[in-house]
């Protein structure tokens, strides 16, 4: 027989200097506490696989709460239940290091149930030790969501009632049932026997985070004589009495020869590939692409409503016209009107285009109105100033009579486009925005069709048959004859 | 040859590693320790090295077992 | 090169150039762009992106990363920002520098999703429990909320402390032109950070201290911190206030409106200038120790998108003066207006 040595894990540091007060060899768990047992155990497997020095400890609101005194590793400590977040993060940020997330039955079963169940569901690849002792230790003995029926607690010093207070909770039967988890098992820590056991679950639970397999979990049934309120050696009856007739020990799911190991992601991108694709093409001077041009300059702010039917694409026209303005040199602000509405079957827009800076962003008096129907038409009309200018879908608004008293008062031009028909004919309704867009550059020569096509161009650079489509939307609204209603 | 050594000031009394052990060569003190506890002491002779008593001791420190 | 992004956009692209290494958020109106940015940018970048569970996960998240030594963010708006607030606690507690980006939405409770400025007192006075602040940048363009992303982790880093943008419901939706920069070059190493290997072997980020003396002193040191911030790191606009006879103080899409209106007016003849905080904390007292100098000076109108929550640390900076102070203000998810504002001007 070699010699064997069992002392203290290389994986606890030498002297616990972060404890207060004059003993920094001992442990702060009370006599007969199972955390101690547990801290052992993890502590051993991590160091004869050879992980310590690669794992950061996640220490829970509880008694466990200062694991981080003896653990000889990167540690961090979380708000109650929320171990398995911090941990997520932690491993995401370093996926080549190991997480261990100690939880107790408050912190894991109570508080946290929402953060552990999806760390589980997501199948982070951590080590989740869960210790469930029926009771909240730190805080003095009160019910846990696992203190069994009948039990007696600070909080439940008739009983637990089933009919007040629910049933207990089986955390392992529920986290089995996902299909993420790796590794999914209940064991104990009140006798030699399952101490063993549980030295072997703990171990490959861990390695299954070596092996980059996923998620594990290991519920330990363990021993809390202080709250349960009975000699440190009569611990081991109560729990046998007690907890393991509720508790089944066993593997309740064991998938690590399936599992495949977790892949890095590779990136697919470098940052200035993405800044060159969020850029607008440069124009040195408004007059500067070429072509014949009779550009008008805008001389003052000018404030748009656009609005119509979600789909008709009132949002990006209003954002092409903003970036028409930009690579024209101008000032532009776009703003939606967002929230409920716009996901209810309408939508507007609010644009301001100006030479100098622009203040708020939002519209209230227009200078010109969009309207793609006729809701928008009646609801926006009367906010456009005197002299100011309505361009309206001709195609589906034929009923002009509700507004023309107002135009008629305030001396607004009206212009009908047929935007709808000339996007049906190119056999894509969602092109009348393009098609109205082309109208408007034509009656208001701020900018040229060319520029158009090059946004266009850079826009859907991927999609060469939706730029074509909308160029010919840009002409066909173009090309359409005048229809003003001069009244 | 096997033993175990028990670091009396770090035990807490709670008599895990005695009801572990599968030869019976650990017992409690009837001295108290600094810390108020009667802690666990070897008979001396008798342990094969098992670590039963190591595993089951919830101190991080008190048990060291040879073999 | 100009590119036109929303302000909810333009702070992710901000923090990717900052260097930002992940993203832990949770959807909510009028912030969601920020999440759905951020989808889409993190991945192909191989930084992390993730929907957590809800807002208490998603700040925990950013705690983990932050203590693993990542420049990493979220984003969300009041509702979600009041459930961030203990993890806040924490993070500030451990001295964890990262980026909270809150899209201010209409309160109280459910509100609705139009803008506010409501939050200012969550953000200004530290919104979670026990003695911390967070540094607030109030941003007022699209521009802002790019180039504020990447002074807060700047900012975040040097002081080891969470930086908040607070942006109203407008700059968070509005687009604009905006610049982008360079990525940030040589973000400085943290030997701090839990990294995951032999580094990290005494590394502890933790807040729990029951020796009161010990807490005491952690308390003590970040009162120290907070100090030399609030000496340091004060910023606010001020624009044509030397010789006004009006100070108009707003920030956030507030201080657009009233530039505007300060240029308006001066045109009619009335004297009037803006005082813009652009950090909400620290308050920048600075600015109201200079306008009290200021012999013209008579009022001060103090417009906000909330109940007087700026007034009266306007209030408060101007303690013992003479001048006359007035607040303007809408809640709702209504916008002040100007005809509002021209009245109390003219009036005074």
């Amino acid at each position: 027989m070699g010699n064997k040595i069992l002392k203290k894990s290389e994986a606890f540091y030498d002297v616990f200097f972060r404890k207060p007060g004059d003993e920094k060899k001992s442990t702060t768990y009370c006599a007969g506490c199972g955390h101690g047992i547990i801290h052992k155990l993890i502590a051993e497997a991590i160091t004869d696989l050879g992980m310590t020095e690669k794992t950061t400890f996640v220490s829970p609101v509880g008694c466990s709460v200062f694991a981080y005194y003896y653990f000889k590793t990167g540690n961090v400590e979380a708000a109650h239940g929320r171990a398995p977040a911090v941990a997520t993060a932690v491993k995401r940020s370093h996926p080549d290091s190991y997480v261990i997330c100690y939880q107790g039955d408050g912190d894991l079963a109570a508080i946290g149930t929402a953060e552990i169940l999806h760390a589980a569901n997501r199948g982070e690849n951590i080590t989740v030790i869960f210790v469930n002792n029926a009771i909240y230790g730190m805080t003095g003995g009160q019910m846990a969501p696992t203190s069994l029926l009948n039990q007696k607690t600070a909080t439940s010093p008739f009983g637990r009632d089933e009919a007040e207070e629910g049933y207990p909770l089986r955390m392992s039967e529920i986290i089995a049932t996902l299909d993420a988890p790796v590794l999914v098992a209940r064991t104990s820590v009140h006798d030699i026997k399952n101490i063993m056991q549980t030295r072997k679950l703990i171990r490959k639970a861990l390695n299954a985070q070596k092996d980059k397999k996923g998620f594990s979990f290991i519920e330990i049934l363990s021993q809390c004589p202080t709250n349960w309120k009975v000699k440190p050696e009569d611990a081991q009856e109560w729990m046998e009495k007690n907890m393991l007739p509720y508790y089944k020990r066993e593997v309740f799911k064991d998938i690590l020869d399936q599992a495949a190991p977790v892949p890095h992601p590779k990136p697919r991108k470098e940052i200035a590939e993405i800044v060159e694709l969020l850029a607008l093409p440069e124009f040195k001077t408004r007059k500067d692409n070429g072509g014949e041009t009779t550009l008008k300059t805008i001389r003052r702010e000018t404030k748009f409503k656009i609005a119509g039917f979600g789909g008709q694409g009132v949002l990006s026209l209003g954002a092409f016209l903003c970036e028409l303005a930009i690579v024209n040199h101008y000032h532009s602000t776009w703003i939606p009107s967002y929230g409920p509405e716009m996901r209810g079957g309408t939508a507007n827009c609010s644009v301001i285009l100006s030479p100098e800076e622009i203040a708020s962003p939002v519209v209230q008096e227009i200078d010109i109105l969009v309207a793609f129907n006729h809701p928008s038409l009646v609801k926006f009309h009367s906010n456009v100033k005197e002299e100011g200018l309505i361009f309206y879908n001709n195609s589906i608004i034929n009923d002009l009579s509700e507004i023309m008293p107002y135009v008629r008062r305030k001396k607004i031009q009206l212009i009908g486009v047929d935007a709808s028909n000339a996007a049906d004919s190119l056999g894509d309704p969602r092109m009348v925005n393009v098609a109205m867009l082309g109208h408007m550059i034509k009656v208001y020569p701020y900018f040229q069709l060319q520029q158009a096509d090059l946004l266009l161009e850079k826009k859907f650079s991927t999609k060469p048959r939706l730029v074509e489509l909308n160029k010919q939307a840009l002409r066909r609204g173009f090309e359409q004859d005048e229809m003003e209603n001069i009244v | 040859m096997s033993h175990v050594v028990i670091k009396k000031e770090l035990c807490k009394g709670c008599s895990f590693c005695i009801k572990a052990c599968p030869k019976s060569v650990l017992s409690l003190s009837s001295d108290i320790n600094n810390r108020g506890f009667n802690y666990a002491e070897y008979a001396g002779e008798g342990c094969t090295g098992c670590g039963f008593c190591f595993y089951s001791c919830p101190e991080l420190d008190a048990i060291e077992v040879y073999s | 090169m100009k590119s036109f992004l929303k302000g909810n956009e333009a702070v992710v692209m901000g923090s990717l150039l900052a260097g930002c290494q992940s993203y832990y958020g949770y959807p909510i109106t009028p912030a969601s762009e920020i999440t759905h940015a951020a989808a889409n940018y993190f991945p192909q970048l191989s930084r992390t992106f993730l929907q957590a569970e809800s807002e208490v996960a998603a700040i925990n998240m950013v705690y983990g990363a932050a203590a693993a030594g990542e420049r990493t963010m979220t984003a969300s708006s009041g509702p979600g920002i009041s459930l961030m607030c203990e993890g806040l606690s924490y993070i500030a507690a451990c001295e964890l520098p990262c980026l909270i980006v809150d899209i201010m939405r209409a309160g109280p409770g459910l509100g609705n999703i139009g803008p506010e400025q409501s939050d200012y007192y969550q953000l200004t006075k530290g919104g979670g429990h026990g003695n911390y602040n967070t540094l607030v940048l109030a941003p007022n363009s699209v521009q802002e909320m790019l180039d504020f992303a990447i002074i807060g982790f700047e900012l975040a880093d040097n002081y080891r402390i969470p930086v908040i943008i607070a942006a109203d419901g407008v700059i968070g939706q509005m687009m604009e032109p905006v610049t982008l920069p360079d990525p940030v070059k040589n973000i400085p190493e943290k030997e701090w950070a839990l990294t995951g290997d032999k580094r990290a072997e005494y590394n502890l980020h933790t807040s729990i201290f029951l020796d009161h003396d010990q807490l005491e002193e952690v308390n003590l040191r970040l009162d120290r911190k907070h100090r030399q911030i609030m000496a340091n790191e004060q910023l606010f606009e001020s624009y044509r206030a030397d010789d006004a006879e009006i100070i108009l103080v707003g920030y956030g899409i507030v201080s657009r409106q009233l530039k505007a209106l300060v240029n308006q007016v001066r045109k009619q003849g009335i004297k009037a200038g803006l005082i813009r905080p652009i950090t909400l904390w620290p308050f920048p007292s600075k600015a109201f120790e200079e306008i009290r100098n200021y012999k013209a000076l008579r009022k001060v109108i103090v417009a906000e998108m909330s109940n007087g929550q700026l007034f009266w640390d306007v209030k408060a900076a101007l303690d013992n003066s003479s001048l006359e102070i007035s607040l303007i203000n809408r809640m709702g998810g209504n916008l002040i207006e100007d005809q509002d504002l021209l009245k109390e001007i003219t009036n005074s």
